[in-house]
């Protein structure tokens, strides 16, 4: 029993807060390309965990093994203290074991892709009640209240029955937010939200995140924007050849970097 | 000759169309429902259902369809029937509509499959991948998902098959149903006026495939609510 109840609620935290997101030895290879080397990360609740690194460092796949759109090779991870109960696939790779419990899971992990992925034969509010009222069971005049809310919240209350072929970069990315807010998530994931969006479309979207994490949103971040990841996370890992190379506070990774291969991503990305 | 009521023949010519829009519906219906669940199969099923999948598709796709129809209308029902025989039940009389849209169905599934599996690869992977990653369970992701996106590539090609199966239900007349070939045929061999009849036969199937493009083109409107009309050129 005690085992049970220990694998689905936080253990006790003494006033430190709470692990959301806990990662531990993370392995992935595709075939012979070994992708993540046993990379461990942590996330409070509250915690901006901003993961950085050059490309093919594994940082996205690292973000999404944690809700297994990437199946990992080996490791451990726990969601708010509950472990993701991993079963080998018969290829080299782990899959969810339970599928109730994977799908549990990933309904309050709120993502955001690098490419907006809304639903294009939805409007945006359509968009953004559906997983709240056709996963999590809410009443659909309810949920509606709340994205008419959340979309007023990103700045598109006006666009509510626009379809997303319709809008600019910037705007679909501030409905994937607002679709990614609607299920109320424990932690929010987003894997490189403005790297397909426009220069001139990046600010906006960057303050919609920016305000949510200044609100004290649990986030784990993959982003190339690095004056970004300075300002609004409270934790920077920094991802080399599928190892964590260097992690800690943003001052210390930004400000006085250790590692010679931090000093020159840092340098060589401005 | 074409009048409504005996002595004309025009009732017998709409009795016919009747029962061949049956055919067609039914057929259709049930190609989309195996073609649904075929295309599923190839696309995320294991591999054993992956090759039957293939084999069925493959063999139904291979064989004249007027062989098919003769194959499964009579060996069918006869297999069926001795399949009811040792199992100690009456045999049934399958009726020749049922048997049709059967027939018919089956036909259209294989098609149907390989429509359908086209337009779900059509579907930007985001889409399927963000309805996975809010957990979204199979069946829900097939039905709010997958389905809805995968409808505007697959609209031209449904649209084919359905006006396939509208004339193919004509092939049932070599089985003996009286679907608007049949009935054209014994309107003539009465009358001896053939080209009057199939005249009339062909001015009906005719109708009923510009009065299906009007459904389709609503359809296919209303499938591509999400994306912006492609620019037309020249204008």
């Amino acid at each position: 029993m005690a085992a049970v109840d220990a694998a689905h609620h936080p253990a006790p935290t003494d006033g430190v807060a709470a692990e959301a997101i806990h990662v531990e030895n993370l392995h992935k290879k595709f075939g012979q390309l070994h992708v993540l080397k046993g990379v461990s990360l942590s996330a409070r609740d509250g915690e901006v965990v901003a993961i950085i690194g050059g490309s093919g460092s594994g940082k996205s796949t690292l973000l999404r093994c944690i809700n297994c759109l990437e199946n990992p090779t080996s490791g451990i991870i726990r969601v708010n203290g509950e472990q993701i109960r991993l079963k080998p696939n018969g290829f080299g790779d782990s899959i969810p074991a339970d599928r109730r419990q994977i799908e549990r899971i990933r309904s309050r992990l709120g993502m955001v892709f690098q490419s907006f992925n809304l639903w294009s034969h939805m409007t945006l509010l359509e968009n953004v009640i559906e997983v709240p009222v056709h996963v999590l069971g809410i009443k659909r005049a309810a949920a509606i209240v709340e994205a008419e809310k959340l979309l007023a919240r990103v700045g598109l209350a006006e666009k509510r029955d626009v379809y997303p072929a319709y809008l600019s970069g910037g705007q679909q990315q501030r409905a994937a937010i607002a679709r990614a807010l609607a299920v109320q998530p424990r932690v929010m994931l987003f894997d490189e939200p403005t790297s397909a969006l426009d220069p001139e479309l990046v600010g906006e979207v960057l303050k919609v995140i920016g305000d949510l994490a200044r609100e004290g949103r649990t986030m784990v971040l993959v982003t190339h924007e690095m004056k970004f990841a300075r300002e609004v996370a409270t934790h920077v890992i920094y991802l080399w050849n599928g190892v964590v190379e260097e992690e800690g506070p943003p001052e210390q990774i930004f400000g006085a970097p250790k590692s010679e291969r931090l000093k020159q991503f840092i340098r060589s990305i401005g | 000759m074409l009048a409504i009521s005996p002595p004309g023949w025009g009732a017998n010519l709409l009795r016919g169309l009747a029962n061949s829009i049956q055919i067609a519906v039914g057929a259709f219906g049930l190609g989309l429902a195996i073609g649904i669940a075929g295309a599923w199969g190839k696309l995320y099923g294991s591999p054993i259902v992956r090759d039957l999948m293939e084999v069925y598709t493959t063999v139904v796709r291979a064989v004249p369809e007027l062989v098919l129809i003769l194959l499964l209308y009579y060996a069918g029902t006869d297999l069926i029937n001795r399949a009811l025989d040792g199992l100690g039940y009456a045999p049934v009389d399958i009726s020749g509509l049922v048997a049709g849209i059967g027939v018919l169905g089956i036909v259209q599934g294989a098609y149907a499959t390989e429509v359908i599996r086209g337009a779900i690869l059509a579907i930007p992977q985001g889409q399927i991948e963000a309805a996975r990653a809010y957990g979204m369970p199979p069946g829900k992701m097939l039905r709010r998902i997958t389905l809805p996106a995968m409808l505007p590539f697959a609209i031209p090609g449904l649209a084919n098959l359905w006006l396939i199966a509208t004339k193919d239900t004509a092939l049932l007349a070599v089985v003996g149903f009286n679907e608007l070939t049949q009935e054209t045929r014994q309107a003539g061999a009465t009358t001896k006026a053939y080209f009057t009849f199939f005249v009339a036969a062909g001015v009906l199937y005719l109708l009923l495939t510009l009065f299906s493009n009007v459904i389709i083109g609503r359809i296919e409107r209303w499938a591509r609510r999400g994306m912006p009309p492609i620019a037309e050129t020249g204008r």
